[in-house]
């Protein structure tokens, strides 16, 4: 059995690739500002914005994209305002959103399956559509990446000397905030919402474990990403098992790897 | 040496105070810093001290009072070029960070002013000079996280220089350095200050060294107890016994061991 004659995975691995590009290109900037857990109240904003599609009849690529662009807005502004603690505002957002999503799946009763593709990740229903729309994005957020690329590093960092170097600190937040928000909606197809957070946090928290300066850190991370995503899928479809699921085993199995080598 | 003209203020900071909540941290304060001084403020901990520097550089917003930098009212300056940052780093540097010693200094070498002409075509040949005026080119492969806390500072010097400043704040930064390399880092500091014409503003715990160094001392118990020579300073803490036990926590048989 030959998977490559079978265009459904063909499309969930460009896809899960491109993924596995941008995400520890981002994720590396979130893990060193301690951000880690923005991923995941993100990918809870998402789900409500999928519920959102599903309910209007509207594709929910779009619909999750718009909600976590704008949920991760609305994080970042409550964290600025310093009337909640950092982690409270996203603890706020991931339950409230999750809340959102259950209200809309039973006012809607019907689309539980379709659901559980978006829980957990389903690439055989990857389109050629989905493959181009994320190809797009992913090009908008290594090229808003690239531009800003010495900014963010600067405000990561060291946020009070890249600010009196003239840096809006401010803006740059919520640029990352708002590429992680872009990261977050585009992986859905791969790992689904639960496991988001693994995709992007896992492989830079191994490629730290390293101690190698930013850009071989990235690239690490890129490999590992990378590697765990195109074997986690071609496992998925031998095995007849959850591709998000093995791709995160995956990672997690590199991670203790790398870990446990480097503790001796 | 650079001229230098002492009889300009480059940074003057009127009536200014701040409060956390209902607490008064900083109460009226004001003061001048001329082109080419180099400025110790001293003070117990908790006394405001860099809740004063930060309200300087923009990073914090005075309750009332106003700052200005080159005679530009802080919130309209814009010449951040002009300004150099060494952040108090023993406590909150993130070791792990996966950056190496020259990535550090580039930071500080780009132009953040504008959208277009981002890019520096002098950025490598600052680098190099910088890191070799502060002594650390051989390690600028190393990551930042693996140098000791004086080869750190060194660096965060370095930064700050690659802008080519007027004047550099700096906020404690001998905390956790050993003592040769202490001695080594005030070499430092006086060679900016004395051959290139740099202006330094500096707080410091170390009452002894800094008396020795600095030009001027400026005295900060949530209100500006004095701002005064080295000598008068330390004649006037002495009749006072203005710091109490705190003095002697630097005290020169401290040093000896």
């Amino acid at each position: 059995m030959n998977l490559f004659q079978y265009t459904f995975i063909l499309h969930g691995l460009s896809a899960g690739i491109i993924v596995a590009v941008i995400a520890p290109m981002v994720g590396i900037f979130l893990v060193l500002k301690r951000y880690s857990l923005i991923a995941d109240t993100l990918a809870h904003v998402s789900l409500a914005g999928i519920a959102i599609g599903l309910l209007a009849g509207i594709n929910p690529v779009f619909t999750a994209l718009g909600a976590t662009v704008l949920g991760s807005l609305g994080v970042e502004r409550l964290r600025m305002s310093k009337n909640v603690y950092g982690e409270s505002a996203l603890a706020l957002f991931l339950s409230g959103s999750l809340a959102l999503a259950i209200v809309l799946i039973s006012l809607a009763r019907g689309f539980n399956t379709n659901l559980f593709n978006y829980l957990f990740g389903s690439i055989v229903t990857v389109t050629i559509g989905d493959v181009y729309t994320i190809l797009c994005l992913a090009f908008v957020v290594i090229a808003i990446l690239a531009f800003f690329y010495r900014e963010i590093i600067y405000v990561t960092f060291d946020e009070d000397a890249a600010q009196v170097s003239g840096v809006n600190t401010r803006r740059i937040n919520t640029i990352l905030i708002v590429l992680a928000a872009l990261v977050v909606s585009l992986s859905i197809p791969i790992v689904g919402v639960l496991l988001i957070g693994a995709l992007i946090v896992i492989p830079v928290v191994s490629a730290l474990q390293l101690r190698k300066n930013f850009m071989k850190t990235i690239l690490y991370a890129e490999i590992i990403s990378i590697f765990s995503v195109i074997i986690g899928i071609i496992a998925s479809f031998y095995l007849n098992i959850s591709a998000g699921g093995a791709i995160v085993l995956l990672m997690l199995a590199i991670f203790f790897g790398i870990y446990i080598l480097k503790k001796r | 040496m650079q001229s230098v003209n002492h009889s300009k203020n480059i940074v003057e900071v009127k009536n200014v105070s701040f409060s956390y909540g209902s607490e008064l941290v900083l109460e009226n304060i004001s003061f001048d810093v001329h082109e080419g001084d180099y400025l110790g403020i001293v003070g117990p901990n908790g006394a405001g001290k860099t809740t004063l520097l930060k309200i300087m550089l923009g990073l914090l917003k005075p309750a009332s009072g106003s700052i200005s930098l080159f005679g530009t009212s802080l919130s309209d300056f814009k010449d951040w070029r002009k300004i150099g940052y060494v952040p108090q780093k023993a406590t909150n540097f993130d070791s792990g960070f996966p950056v190496s010693v020259y990535d550090v200094v580039l930071m500080g070498c780009y132009n953040y002013k504008g959208l277009c002409c981002r890019i520096n075509t002098g950025d490598c040949s600052i680098v190099e000079r910088v890191l070799k005026q502060v002594g650390m080119w051989e390690y600028r492969d190393r990551l930042i996280g693996d140098l000791s806390g004086g080869q750190q500072q060194r660096v965060f010097i370095a930064r700050a220089l690659a802008t080519e400043p007027k004047i550099i704040f700096l906020d404690e930064p001998t905390t956790g350095v050993d003592k040769k390399m202490h001695d080594e880092f005030y070499d430092l500091l006086r060679t900016l200050n004395r051959d290139a014409g740099l202006t330094l503003v500096l707080i410091s715990h170390d009452i002894e060294k800094i008396t020795e160094e600095a030009m001027h001392i400026a005295c900060i118990d949530r209100t500006l107890v004095c701002h005064t020579s080295p000598e008068e300073f330390l004649k006037e803490s002495e009749s006072k016994n203005m710091f109490g036990e705190k003095v002697k926590i630097v005290s020169p048989h401290h040093h000896a061991h």
